[in-house]
């Protein structure tokens, strides 16, 4: 009987250097590093865009065009005082923004961000390094940002049990009632590119739709394109899916009793979850990067496009009650993406 | 060397949660140290290589402990402690300790032999998913189909038992028959 082997062969990788230990960890702090800047710099460009849609200026006063309003907020957030209400379960209450941070970096780590290159042999120590485009090369990497992705919700769910308030529970209702119906949605709409492209990895999704704007997936699938992007809104809380911390009803939800760093740490999680969701949705339907010439700089458009509609649908439409999304996801969204997947199903038969 | 490091992490960090869901008296600690535990238990399935299985894990526990949170805040109040029934204890104590036994029992049973080989060896090449899939479709396609079954059957008694007022909106004043009716009332005042 054959001896069980643990690791699968990576065929598609073998043009390249081998990943050294040293390669992922300096991978890893690059992407803390870039998508917390990112997530900060996302803010300011959020409000530019946003007041530019209302016919307002936005920040204007601190620094140039208001570009240094990012440092002064940045200032404000760590050295505001760090609150834990009374009759709060501190422990809880403490760790549920790390939980919203930590998953959307760890779901950053299946993800191709930035090209691969190799570290200037003339630096000291880390010279000759070679680092991989995917800090973690899983063969399963959609799923696993997606179930990732989904663990971060309890970030949410836990501040606002843990808050000993009546928003903060109410916002924590939400996260549960949002998270159950979104999730089946993205899963199904996903289902059918899956089938078609038959791996869960991003590099042969990438492979999969080389050669030109035609091969995209986006032609072959738009109903899941859409049906995707709808339930990436709801994944990523973004308006008009942003029950969780709903001003207008729930005062700041599951967010109401957090202040200073602890607060912000909810926001680079929402941010780094954006940017996510944009990369998954590039990858997987708009043709991913290639490696020549400036083809990363076309998957770096790709993802701005996305963060950018994120911002005008936000400028553009508003809230919906949690049963009108109940409604939608179960009702409408759901059949939809199930009969796509049987149609994807019976064209690839026949 | 890092797998036998992340082993005994995990392991220790994974019983420890457990062993907090089962001795807290506070709902929120309980709940959370069950969900924390199911996602260091994926941890275990990417060290043995089983990507795809470890994904699973992650995404179907994670889905399920949410469901069991929407629950514990309907029945507790999080915040506080949760007084318990006592029950005789030395029951308890040997109900517990029969049931850990036999688990023990069953779980050595394979190691002793030293006989563990894999039914279904992975190909070389060939991606975690498709592999269980061809397993999952060819040799236990049949307890595969009852589970499917079983499920459906679930889900129909769930909407049956729980759809009775299903056609009336929770959010509609249903006192007044039409909106003109609700809108000459609010004149009125």
């Amino acid at each position: 009987m054959e001896v069980v082997s643990y690791k699968n062969v990576e065929t598609f990788v073998q043009h390249l250097p081998e990943v050294t230990a040293l390669g992922v960890w300096i991978k890893a702090i690059i992407i803390l590093a870039v998508i917390s800047a990112i997530a900060g710099f996302g803010t300011y460009v959020e409000r530019k865009v946003l007041a530019f849609m209302q016919r307002r200026l936005g920040p204007m006063h601190v620094g140039p065009y208001g570009l240094l309003q990012i440092i002064a907020d940045g200032i404000k957030l760590f050295t505001k005082e760090d609150i834990v209400p009374q009759n709060a379960n501190r422990f809880i209450f403490m760790v549920a923004p790390v939980i919203t941070a930590a998953t959307a970096f760890i779901a950053l780590a299946a993800v191709p961000v930035f090209p691969d290159f190799t570290i200037p042999e003339w630096i000291p120590v880390i010279g000759g390094t070679f680092v991989p485009s995917i800090a973690s090369d899983l063969n399963v990497g959609i799923l696993f940002v997606l179930g990732m992705m989904a663990a971060g919700l309890y970030g949410p769910l836990l501040a606002g049990m843990a808050q000993a308030n009546k928003w903060g529970i109410i916002g924590a209702a939400r996260t549960a009632i949002q998270f159950l119906s979104y999730e089946v949605v993205t899963g199904l709409s996903i289902l059918a590119p899956i089938m078609i492209v038959g791996s869960l990895s991003f590099v042969d999704f990438n492979a999969a739709q080389a050669g030109g704007i035609a091969n995209w997936l986006v032609w072959k699938q738009p109903v899941a394109f859409i049906l995707f992007l709808i339930a990436g809104f709801a994944e990523t809380n973004r308006t008009p899916f942003d029950l969780l911390e709903h001003e207008a009803e729930v005062v700041s939800g599951y967010a109401t009793e957090y202040s200073g760093m602890r607060w912000g740490m909810f926001f680079i999680g929402e941010y780094a979850n954006m940017i996510t969701i944009s990369v998954i949705a590039a990858i997987v339907f708009l043709g991913g990067y290639s490696t020549e010439g400036l083809g990363w700089l076309w998957i770096m458009l790709k993802i701005a496009f996305f963060f950018f509609l994120m911002l005008w649908v936000r400028a553009a439409w508003p809230h919906v009650r949690p049963d009108q999304l109940m409604w939608l996801c179960w009702k409408v969204l759901m059949p939809i993406a199930v009969i796509n997947v049987v149609i994807t199903g019976i064209v690839m038969m026949v | 060397m890092y797998e036998a490091i992340a082993f005994y992490l995990f392991s220790a960090l994974t019983i420890g949660l457990f062993l907090i869901t089962v001795m807290s008296k506070n709902v929120l600690y309980a709940m959370t140290s069950l969900a924390a535990g199911m996602v260091l238990i994926s941890g275990f399935f990417f060290i043995l290589g089983a990507d795809f299985l470890g994904v699973v894990q992650l995404i179907v526990y994670v889905g399920a402990v949410m469901a069991l949170y929407s629950f514990a805040m309907m029945f507790f109040d999080a915040t506080r402690d949760i007084k318990e029934k006592n029950t005789p204890a030395s029951l308890v104590f040997l109900l517990g300790g029969l049931s850990a036994l036999v688990l023990v029992l069953m779980f050595a049973g394979p190691i002793h032999s030293e006989a563990i080989q894999a039914l279904y060896p992975m190909h070389e090449g060939v991606g975690n998913a498709q592999d269980v899939g061809i397993v999952l479709f060819t040799k236990y396609l049949v307890p595969f189909e009852v589970a499917a079954v079983m499920l459906l059957v679930a889900m129909i008694a769930g909407i049956i038992l729980a759809g009775k007022k299903m056609d009336q909106s929770l959010t509609k004043d249903t006192s007044v028959d039409d909106e003109d009716e609700i809108l000459k009332q609010k004149d009125a005042k």
